[in-house]
């Protein structure tokens, strides 16, 4: 099939491809600026955070050192030749395991139910005032910001060590991150009915438990799953300051330099956040299949 | 509208409306049965979570009866005599966090490729790469902190590698996310046009994957500067150590004080980094 490309005059060719020359080139210079900036910005970060390439490639060999040393015993077997050895203390982990993942449960369910008596507030189409809901979003934004190890190490003064402050921490925290995400949720949700509800004399809360829960809940359970997931993660280091969980021996033995515990504790850890991964995975997918079934 | 007895009604055959949707207005039973199976499980495993991990109200009131005590001394934020190291604290603070991001954003390109299950042709390799940043994303930041600084000893070059570290895991996942996600007619528009592979990988592939990642890199920067807050905790440098310090010999007045610091330059950086990800996500939709 043959076919003539049609081909402009010179004198418009000339003056579009001038055009593209032009605008390409500026295209190029933004991304050499911005390249720039972060070369500066590296040099200087590099200058403060004491980089010492030096230092690091004397001593590179010893992370894989440290990663291979774990998973020899104190015998200086490997551990996969006395499993039993390597898990001694599998009674006494998975209890504390058990710790991390109540607490991480407690923090959410806890956070959870404060987000959601909140995020009406904070949200646009519902906050029955802007100083409300002025109040409701900074107090949000400030419970997300604060990291909940800090909490932690101020609860951990004021109620005692053990696993009740590591509670609290991840309760606020999550309250501040739920919240966010819950208000946008309803900041989304269809007033039609709530209109309808208000119409025919719903008081406030009325029309929020039959028009905007309704609307809500499988969003607001999915987040809260999402949030579960990584508040396991954040409770199985609340130990090392003291809040409870599996966090207390992990440390313990990475100070100690008890080898073998450290992998046997970090298998632990990671084949339980895979597993709480994949379960809570699969929910959240039903609850949002179900949700547009529903639809 | 209401009936003798005071109850408000909307229709004139309130009742008989009712009787006659009497199964609507109950609402399925099963569906019931569900969510008081539900409430009730989560109510008994919170319940039991409660008493094993001793809580009590005695301990709850007292503890709160503290935190009153510590807020009126928070009150008002001090710097004590080391505003200069604080400051210069948290700006090596940013610096890990932005080291961090930078080059875990630049090495996870080829984990993110090998990751990738419309680019990896081996399922082995694909599902061992995926493995591998599923069980990296599973550690937290501070124990990777605390294996660095084995490695570097102490200080914030340990809180660089340590962030680096566990964001390899999620830049893994999320470029190779991006990249299954892409749409493959420019790249055989690229190729039918007598572009070569890579042509086609560069005017392909990079545009749309690129705007996508890098707003992502933009919001990891930002949540690592609140990690990168608490790394000095462990020890692996940052304004963490002084908090830590501060809160272990009570001193609550620069407690708030250094809390203040953070979350004006958390909000800074999240501030930045918004303007930026306009700039890039608008410019690039604007250029299509």
């Amino acid at each position: 099939m043959a076919s003539a490309v049609t081909r402009l005059p010179d004198d418009q060719l000339f003056s579009l491809s001038a055009g593209y020359r032009a605008e390409m080139a500026a295209k190029r210079r933004t991304t050499i600026i911005g390249i720039a900036v972060i070369l500066a910005c590296t040099v200087v970060a590099g200058w403060v955070a004491e980089v010492d390439i030096r230092k690091f490639l004397a001593n590179a060999y010893r992370f894989t050192d440290y990663l291979g040393r774990i998973f020899y015993l104190d015998t200086g077997k490997h551990v996969f030749t006395d499993v039993g050895e390597w898990f001694w203390g599998l009674h006494k982990w998975t209890k504390q395991l058990l710790d991390t993942l109540l607490i991480a449960y407690l923090g959410t369910l806890f956070g959870a139910i404060a987000a959601f008596l909140l995020c009406f507030a904070a949200s646009a189409n519902l906050a029955t005032n802007p100083a409300q809901r002025f109040f409701a979003r900074r107090f949000l934004e400030f419970c997300r910001t604060v990291p909940e190890i800090v909490f932690a190490l101020i609860f951990v003064v004021a109620f005692g060590l053990g696993p009740v402050p590591g509670v609290l921490a991840i309760m606020i925290h999550t309250l501040g991150a739920l919240g966010k995400l819950f208000a946008e949720v309803v900041e989304n949700i269809d007033m039609k009915p709530v209109e309808g509800a208000i119409a025919s004399g719903a008081t406030r809360w009325q029309a929020i438990r039959y028009a905007v829960v309704p609307q809500v809940l499988s969003n607001f359970a999915s987040y809260g799953l999402l949030r579960f997931e990584i508040n396991v993660r954040g409770a199985s280091v609340m130990g090392f300051v003291g809040a409870g969980g599996i966090g207390q021996d992990l440390i313990e033995s990475i100070r100690k330099f008890y080898y073998s515990d450290v992998s046997a504790i970090l298998l632990l850890i990671i084949a339980t956040v895979m597993i709480i991964d994949m379960v809570t995975e699969r929910i959240r997918h039903n609850l949002l299949t179900m949700d547009r079934g529903r639809k | 509208m209401t009936t003798p007895s005071g109850k408000r009604t909307f229709f004139p055959d309130q009742s008989a409306v009712r009787q006659r949707h009497a199964a609507l207005i109950a609402g399925s039973p099963r569906a019931k049965i569900v969510t008081i199976g539900v409430i009730a499980l989560m109510a008994a495993v919170a319940l039991f979570a409660l008493l094993r991990l001793d809580f009590s109200i005695a301990r709850l009131g007292s503890g709160i009866v503290q935190l009153g005590t510590f807020l009126s001394l928070m009150v008002p934020p001090t710097p004590g005599t080391q505003l200069m190291s604080l400051l210069k604290a948290l700006a090596e603070t940013v610096a890990i966090a932005f080291l961090g991001t930078l080059l875990a954003a630049i090495l996870s390109i080829p984990m993110g490729f090998l990751a990738a299950r419309n680019v990896m042709a081996n399922r082995i390799v694909q599902f061992l790469a995926r493995r591998f940043s599923d069980s990296i994303r599973g550690v937290d930041t501070l124990i990777w902190a605390l294996i660095w600084i084995n490695v570097v000893g102490l200080g914030p070059f340990a809180g660089v590698l340590a962030i680096m570290t566990s964001d390899i895991g999620s830049f893994s996942k999320l470029y190779s996310e991006a990249i299954e996600a892409v749409d493959g007619k420019p790249g055989e528009g690229v190729v039918s046009t007598g572009g070569s592979k890579w042509h086609a990988i560069r005017f392909g592939i990079v545009p749309q994957v690129m705007p996508v990642l890098l707003s992502q890199i933009l919001y990891y920067f930002e949540s690592n500067t609140r990690s990168a807050t608490i790394i000095g905790i462990v020890g692996a440098g940052g304004i963490g150590l002084y908090l830590a310090e501060q809160i272990r010999t009570y001193e609550w007045d620069q407690v708030a004080f250094i809390i203040l610091m953070i979350l004006v330059t958390v909000a800074v950086i999240d501030f930045i980094s918004s303007r930026l990800r306009l700039s890039i996500v608008g410019q690039r939709a604007g250029s299509l």
